[in-house]
């Protein structure tokens, strides 16, 4: 911190403190207003589109009208009305629901309504969809889904990227070796998404061999005692958390071992080799220390990834998370429950770009003065 | 000296078996595609694809031939007896006449049909013709199938009528029909020899044309099998090959290229056109790409061009125009930049032919590693049900599978035939693209 001022007197170096940590701070404000109106802007495209610039509206409005007049005509108590009657208690229960759905208003005013509330996170209610409890809002929907989502892909994940570190890591000493090429020669069957080894396993151990149920959370019904059902998850959660893994380790790993590799032929590496230290301590004060940053970068952009779940591995597997939630809240055109997944993705992605942004200015000295000069 | 650069690499991309492996994986699907195309044009695919007659002859959700010779099985395939080959008795009376078409065939297969089903023509009858159905055994054995009166076409479904059904001991017809009486106990075992459908047709017409078809649908048809409309699987294999290597191509070609020509234009010219360009690649990041594609696909149209479309588009500021713009970032600074610039190239020529061309084998690698990602990504899509409209995809393949519970029901073939396709399609450009990472990447080139 002291290379900007003068070593040795401790006024210059008190000032050139101040000079960094209002540089830091000013950074940090530009930042935040940057990120802020990239998330504002993100949000409005997302809503723009999730209703095709307002065309949905009209497609809504048929639907209205045709299923106020189905339900008429299906009420028996409205049999014996005659047809002007009926029409006009058509048009009243469509006004209703029109005025419900905030339909009379034009779709631009309603656009930056659905904007400045999705920002304050007032996610509202839904339109169509309940959670299984029957509630509305949209809040309880989400967080309904929300642990199942963690479960599956925070295990997956974390697992995937603790493996595939401590492989890679384990693989660069051993670089050349069998297993080493084995891993390189693996890498490529990672073109293929999880959602397609998904089908696979489902063929081979549900069925061919059935061994593991093919889809589903749980078991139905849901055996009772905590042991029992905490089992019958995890029996559920085996296939689509191994063909997430088989499409995702080999390639994360080859990567990694890349990585490592790569600063392990670094001239300081080196150094520290001739000296004779002990291949643990290079291992963690010459090689991991300086690739902290970008591991940390990908594991936090890892954890937010959880938030978006995986539409199809879910619809692959039945699995009740967030991703079929969205699916299915497209196929409703309830855009409450889309901008409400959007709206706290965007802003758990900003929040970590934020954070990032402000490790690697206080880590990096480089970055600290770039953003105080700009 | 480029094309110097372009041979070294290639020497180097031989040493690689992982590479000439993903190039003839690629090269055998191209043949494949052009094959396809020029065998069965455009509208004919699509045409049959969306079912049609051509279909009738063919079983409901039959597994490959191959396969079942594989195993060493002896599954019947389908048989078609038409009334032209057959021996056909005539006699002419006072307004009418009466034929009898015996359509007989030889069965000796291991295992029963599927389905039975006769289809009859009388067209041009002034009133429908009476026909009445007898099926002779090998063993002499006479079974009456009842009578009908023909309209124009006519489609008897032996296979679905009950009351033969419970005449036959409960056996489905096309299994009781053809099965060996003496074996009660047990499965029912098949009675080889010459079977025979008697037609005793009543004609009211005495020159009006009449012809029959029995078909015996088999339990294995062509090389991939049948689903669950009769359509040859084959046909949406073939064309999934073009479908998807287009679109994988178009769509890695549309993003890398407009994407490296953004980063390019922000690097040379800095300032707010740079600025510019990272905050929407920023605003991009935000953009959930497969919930717009099934957005797009819901409430617009599911064509494969659209979705071609907002593909590229949403790729156009992804990021890895950061990486291309740190790539980017020294090579403004090199000598030989500024020596263009001090000859006077204009900003255009120094964009498009000092700086993209200088990254470009970088970004080969990547560029070949996209394409899967593409092909998958379409097929994606169809498995979610939001396949194109009209064309026979691998994605729409299983996302048929799927929807009639292949894997439950135990048709794995559907399944895993397209799927073989896919992941062959993957494997092929990953295999090529890691190899070309290797030769073009000088960081890694000693790894």
């Amino acid at each position: 911190m002291t290379r900007h001022g003068a070593p040795g007197s401790a006024p210059t170096a008190g000032r050139g403190r101040w000079r960094d940590l209002r540089r830091l701070l000013l950074y940090t404000a530009k930042r935040l207003l940057a990120l802020f109106v990239t998330v504002v802007v993100g949000v409005y495209l997302t809503i723009v589109i999730a209703n095709m610039g307002g065309q949905v509206d009209d497609l809504r409005r048929v639907q209205i009208r045709s299923e106020a007049a189905e339900a008429a005509r299906a009420d028996p108590a409205f049999q014996d009305l005659s047809p002007a009657e009926r029409n006009e208690l058509i048009q009243r229960q469509v006004a209703l629901e029109v005025e419900r759905l905030r339909l009379d208003e034009p779709f631009l005013v309603r656009s930056v309504d659905y904007l400045q509330r999705a920002l304050r996170l007032d996610l509202g209610r839904a339109e169509q969809m309940h959670s299984d409890l029957g509630s509305r809002a949209v809040r309880d929907i989400i967080v309904e889904r929300l642990p199942a989502t963690l479960l599956l892909f925070g295990t997956a994940n974390l697992l995937i990227f603790f493996v595939s570190v401590f492989v890679a890591l384990w693989l660069s000493r051993r670089y050349g070796s069998a297993l080493d090429r084995s891993v390189v020669a693996l890498a490529p069957t990672s073109a293929a998404p999880a959602w397609f080894y998904g089908i696979f396993l489902i063929l081979l151990f549900a069925f061919v061999a059935p061994l593991l149920p093919a889809g589903g959370m749980v078991a139905v019904p849901p055996p009772e005692g905590r042991w029992a059902y905490a089992l019958s998850v995890v029996r559920h959660l085996l296939l689509p958390v191994s063909a997430m893994l088989l499409s995702q380790i080999f390639i994360s790993i080859y990567s990694w071992r890349t990585f490592f590799l790569i600063h392990s032929s670094e001239d300081y590496v080196e150094m520290a080799r001739a000296k004779g230290l002990p291949s643990r301590l290079i291992e963690r004060r010459y090689i991991l220390r300086p690739t902290l940053a970008p591991i940390v970068t990908s594991f936090l952009l890892m954890l937010i990834g959880l938030w978006s779940g995986a539409i199809i591995l879910e619809q692959v597997f039945n699995w009740p998370g967030l991703g079929s939630l969205l699916f299915q809240a497209i196929g409703h055109r309830d855009t409450p429950v889309i901008i409400g997944g959007v709206v706290i993705f965007a802003y758990l992605l900003a929040a970590t770009v934020f954070l990032l942004d402000i490790l690697y200015a206080v880590l990096d000295p480089r970055v600290r003065l770039a953003g105080g000069r700009q | 000296m480029r094309g110097a650069l372009w041979q070294t690499g290639w020497r180097e991309l031989r040493r690689y078996p992982s590479a000439l492996m993903g190039m003839a994986i690629i090269a055998g699907l191209l043949v494949l595609a052009l094959y396809t195309v020029i065998a069965i044009p455009y509208p004919e695919a699509v045409a049959k694809w969306r079912g049609s007659e051509a279909w009738q002859d063919n079983p409901v959700n039959a597994a490959p031939i191959w396969l079942d010779r594989l195993v060493g099985g002896d599954a019947p395939r389908t048989q078609v007896v038409a009334s032209e080959a057959a021996p056909i008795e005539e006699r002419v009376f006072e307004g009418g006449r009466r034929l009898r078409i015996p359509l007989a065939f030889d069965y000796d297969a291991g295992g029963f049909p599927s389905e039975l089903n006769l289809f009859l023509h009388a067209p041009g009858h002034e009133q429908p013709p009476f026909v009445r159905l007898a099926w002779h055994t090998p063993d002499g054995r006479e079974i009456a199938l009842g009578g009908h009166r023909i309209g124009a076409d006519e489609r008897i479904s032996i296979s679905q009528d009950r009351a033969l059904e419970r005449r036959l001991g409960g056996l489905a017809p096309h299994i009781g029909l053809l099965a060996d009486p003496e074996r009660e106990e047990g499965q029912p075992q098949v009675l080889p020899g010459r079977h025979t459908l008697l037609l005793d047709v009543l004609a009211f017409d005495e020159t009006a044309a009449f012809d029959a078809e029995l078909v015996l649908y088999g339990r294995v048809h062509g090389i991939a099998g049948t689903d669950h409309q009769r359509r040859e699987l084959s046909l949406a294999l073939l064309w999934g090959t073009p479908v998807a290597l287009a679109f994988g191509l178009l769509a890695a070609v549309g993003t890398t290229v407009t994407t490296l020509a953004i980063a390019a234009v922000g690097v040379w010219y800095r300032g707010w056109v740079d600025a510019t360009i990272q905050r929407l690649t920023e605003v991009n990041m935000i953009l959930p790409v497969l919930p717009i594609l099934v957005m797009v696909g819901t409430l617009y149209s599911t064509s494969i061009w659209l979705m071609l479309g907002v593909v590229v588009v949403l790729g156009i500021f992804s990021a890895s125009i950061k990486m291309y713009r740190a790539m980017l970032l020294p090579i403004r600074e090199a000598p030989y930049i500024e020596a263009a610039r001090a000859y006077g190239a204009s900003n255009a020529r120094i964009v498009l032919r000092y700086l993209i061309p200088r990254i470009l084998p970088v970004l080969i690698p990547t560029f070949v590693t996209l394409i899967p990602s593409f092909v998958f990504l379409e097929a994606s899509l169809a498995v979610l049900g939001l396949g194109d409209p009209l064309l026979p995809t691998w994605g729409k393949v299983l996302n048929d599978a799927q929807s009639q519970s292949a894997l439950y029901n135990g048709y794995y073939y559907w399944v895993i035939s397209p799927a073989l396709l896919l992941m062959l399609t993957g494997l092929g450009f990953a295999m090529l693209g890691f190899a070309l990472d290797r030769v073009f990447n000088p960081r890694l080139r000693s790894l």
